[in-house]
C-alpha cells in the first residue's frame, strides 16, 4: 500500500501509481471494444423500432390480461410432454454419461493416450452446442416431435453430467480404493465397491440438478418443432394470440418453479 | 456374536437409500412413470426411419465441411455473435451491479431488497430464446434484439451471485472502513468491492462464455447472430455448410472457455 509523506501528513492511496496508470489503460482498452462493438450492433438496429417500443410493450401487456384461463385444456398434453422431454433426456444423459466419465477420468480410464481423449472430444462437442441447435438438426433428421427433443436433450447433458462425474471420480479418497483393492478384488469389483459408493451422492445431485436445467430447456426447444411446450408458446405468438401467450408465460413459470423446488429438496435430502 | 454363525455370514453392501419401503416406492414409481411416459409419446417411426439416410447425408457433410462457398455469412454472423457477446455482457454487468447490491441483504433496507430479488427471479426463470423472442417481436428482427435478451440473462444470473458473494463478505472489514468515517460510496468502495472482485471477474468471464454460447442460438428466433446463419443454411438442406458453421461453434467456445478459464485462474 503506497503511502506519500507530504510536509504535515501520510497520504495513503490504494494503489501506486504505475498499478493504477495500468488500471485506467486497461479499462479505456474495453471501454473503446465495448464502444466499437455497441457502434456496429446500432448500424444493423433500426431505432424506430427501438423508440417506438415501450408503447408496443405497453401495447402488448395490455393484450395479454386477462390469460385465457380456458386455454389451458389444451396445455396439460404439452406440459406432460415437456416434463417427459426433460426426464427422458436426462435420464438418457445419465446412463451414457456415466461410462464415458470413467473413461475420462486420468484415474480409472484405461489409457491416458487413446481413451482419455475421445472420452474428452465427446464431451467437449456434446457440451459446446446448445440444446436448441441439437433440435434444430434432429429436428431435420427424425422430423418434428417429442422424439427429437429427448434426444436433443439428451446430447446436450451427456457432456454436462459426465464432466461433473469425471471432477467427482478424479477427487475420490484413493485409501478406500486400495483397501478394497488388497482384499483382492477384481477390476471390476473395485470399481463397485471401492468407486461407485463414493461417487453416488455426487451422481446423483448432478442429474438432479441437469434435470432442473432441463426443464427450463425443453420449454423452447417447441420453437424448433422439438416438441413440448414450445411449440404452443410459438403458435400462439403466430397467432397474435396474446392472452393465451400469457397463459403458456405463467404456465412455464409455474413449472420452472415447482422443479427448481423439486431439486432443491432432493438435493438437500442427497447431500 | 456366535462362533457358529462367523462361518455364514456375509457382508452385503448397504444400499443407497436405507429405508426399503422408500427404496422400492421409487423403483415401481420410477416404472410406472416410464411406461406412462413411453406410452404417451408419440413417434412416427416411419418418418425417423425416413430420416436414416437424411442423417447420413448429414453425418457425411462433416467430412469435409464445407467452410468456402458461405464463407462470408459465416464470418459476418460469427463477427455478429461477439458483438452481441461483448456488448450484452457488459451492460448486464453494469446494470446488474445495482440490482446486486441492492439484492443483498445486509446492504439494503428491505423494501429495496424485495423489489431487487424480484427482478432477479424474474430476468432468471424465462429461457433467454424466450426473452429474445419477445425481443424481437419488439425492437425488431437483428442483433439488438438479441442484445436485449442476453443482458436480461445475465443480469439475472450475475446479479444473484454478486447479490451472494457481498452477503458472504467479512463484516469485519466492512466495519473498519467504515469506523474511518467513510461516506457510503468510499464504504461500497474500499470495503465492499476488494473482497468480491476477484470472483466477479472470474464469473464475468464465466457470464462471456455462457453468452456466447447462447448468441448462437438467439439467432434462430431472429435475435441475430450466427444462428441466423445457421437456421438459413439447414432450411436449404446445405447440410455442408451447416456442419462448417456448427465446427466453427464448437471451436469458438472452447476458445472462449479455455481463455475465461485461464483468466479465472490468473485473477484469483
Amino acid at each position: 500500500m503506497p503511502v506519500t509523506e507530504t510536509a504535515s501528513d501520510k497520504l495513503w492511496k490504494r494503489r501506486d501509481r504505475k498499478t493504477q496508470l495500468t488500471v485506467w489503460g486497461v479499462q479505456f482498452v474495453c471501454l473503446m471494444i465495448f464502444v466499437y462493438c455497441w457502434s456496429l450492433v446500432s448500424e444493423k438496429t433500426i431505432w424506430e423500432f427501438v423508440y417506438d417500443a415501450p408503447r408496443q410493450a405497453g401495447d402488448m401487456a395490455s393484450r395479454m390480461v386477462p390469460p385465457a384461463w380456458d386455454y389451458m385444456d389444451k396445455l396439460w398434453l404439452a406440459i406432460w410432454d415437456t416434463i417427459n422431454i426433460a426426464t427422458l433426456g436426462t435420464l438418457m444423459a445419465v446412463v451414457m454419461a456415466f461410462p464415458i466419465a470413467f473413461l475420462a477420468a486420468r484415474n480409472t480410464t484405461p489409457s491416458v493416450v487413446f481413451v482419455r481423449p475421445i472420452a474428452l472430444f465427446i464431451i467437449v462437442s456434446s457440451r459446446s452446442i446448445n440444446s436448441l441447435l441439437w433440435a434444430l438438426m434432429l429436428v431435420t433428421i427424425i422430423g418434428p416431435g417429442v422424439m427429437a427433443g429427448v434426444l436433443a436433450i439428451g446430447f446436450r447433458s451427456i457432456g454436462f453430467c459426465a464432466k461433473l462425474l469425471y471432477e467427482a471420480i478424479e477427487e475420490i479418497d484413493t485409501t478406500q480404493v486400495e483397501a478394497v483393492t488388497a482384499t483382492g478384488a477384481s477390476g471390476p469389483q473395485i470399481l463397485h465397491y471401492g468407486i461407485v459408493p463414493q461417487i453416488l451422492p455426487a451422481f446423483a445431485g448432478i442429474s438432479v440438478f441437469r434435470w432442473d436445467i432441463n426443464i427450463r430447456e425443453s420449454t423452447v426447444l417447441g420453437l424448433v418443432g422439438a416438441g413440448g411446450i414450445g411449440l404452443q408458446l410459438n403458435a400462439s405468438i403466430n397467432n397474435v394470440a396474446w392472452t393465451q401467450v400469457s397463459l403458456i408465460l405463467l404456465v412455464i413459470l409455474g413449472t420452472v418453479i415447482v422443479s427448481e423446488w423439486v431439486s432443491a429438496k432432493v438435493r438437500h435430502a442427497i447431500i | 456374536m456366535n462362533t457358529a454363525n462367523m462361518k455364514s455370514r456375509t457382508w452385503k453392501k448397504p444400499p443407497f437409500i436405507e429405508s426399503p419401503m422408500l427404496r422400492w416406492g421409487l423403483v415401481v414409481g420410477g416404472a410406472f412413470y416410464l411406461a406412462l411416459a413411453f406410452g404417451t409419446m408419440d413417434v412416427n417411426w416411419g418418418r425417423v426411419a425416413d430420416g436414416i439416410p437424411r442423417g447420413q447425408r448429414f453425418v457425411s457433410a462433416f467430412f469435409p465441411p464445407d467452410f468456402v462457398s458461405r464463407a462470408g455469412d459465416i464470418f459476418d454472423g460469427i463477427l455478429e455473435s461477439l458483438w452481441i457477446t461483448i456488448i450484452s455482457t457488459v451492460a448486464g454487468i453494469a446494470i446488474s451491479i445495482p440490482v446486486g447490491l441492492g439484492a443483498a441483504r445486509n446492504l439494503s433496507p428491505r423494501p429495496v431488497y424485495l423489489a431487487s430479488r424480484a427482478i432477479l427471479a424474474i430476468s432468471r426463470t424465462f429461457p433467454e430464446i424466450i426473452i429474445a423472442l419477445f425481443a424481437v417481436k419488439l425492437f425488431g428482427f437483428g442483433p439488438f434484439a438479441g442484445f436485449i435478451a442476453l443482458s436480461v440473462g445475465t443480469v439475472g444470473f450475475y446479479g444473484k451471485l454478486l447479490a451472494e458473494d457481498i452477503e458472504d463478505m467479512d463484516p469485519s472489514q466492512a466495519e473498519a472502513v467504515r469506523a474511518t468515517g467513510a461516506g457510503w460510496f468510499q464504504w461500497l468502495n474500499y470495503a465492499v468491492q476488494p473482497q468480491v472482485m476477484p470472483r466477479m471477474i472470474g464469473l464475468g468471464m464465466y457470464r462471456l462464455d455462457i453468452n456466447f454460447r447462447e448468441s448462437a442460438v438467439v439467432g434462430i428466433v431472429g435475435g441475430g447472430g450466427i444462428g441466423a446463419t445457421l437456421l438459413t443454411s439447414f432450411d436449404r438442406y446445405e447440410f455442408d455448410s451447416a456442419a462448417a458453421i456448427l465446427l466453427v461453434i464448437i471451436g469458438i467456445v472452447m476458445a472462449v472457455e479455455y481463455s475465461s478459464s485461464y483468466i479465472r485462474k490468473w485473477v484469483q
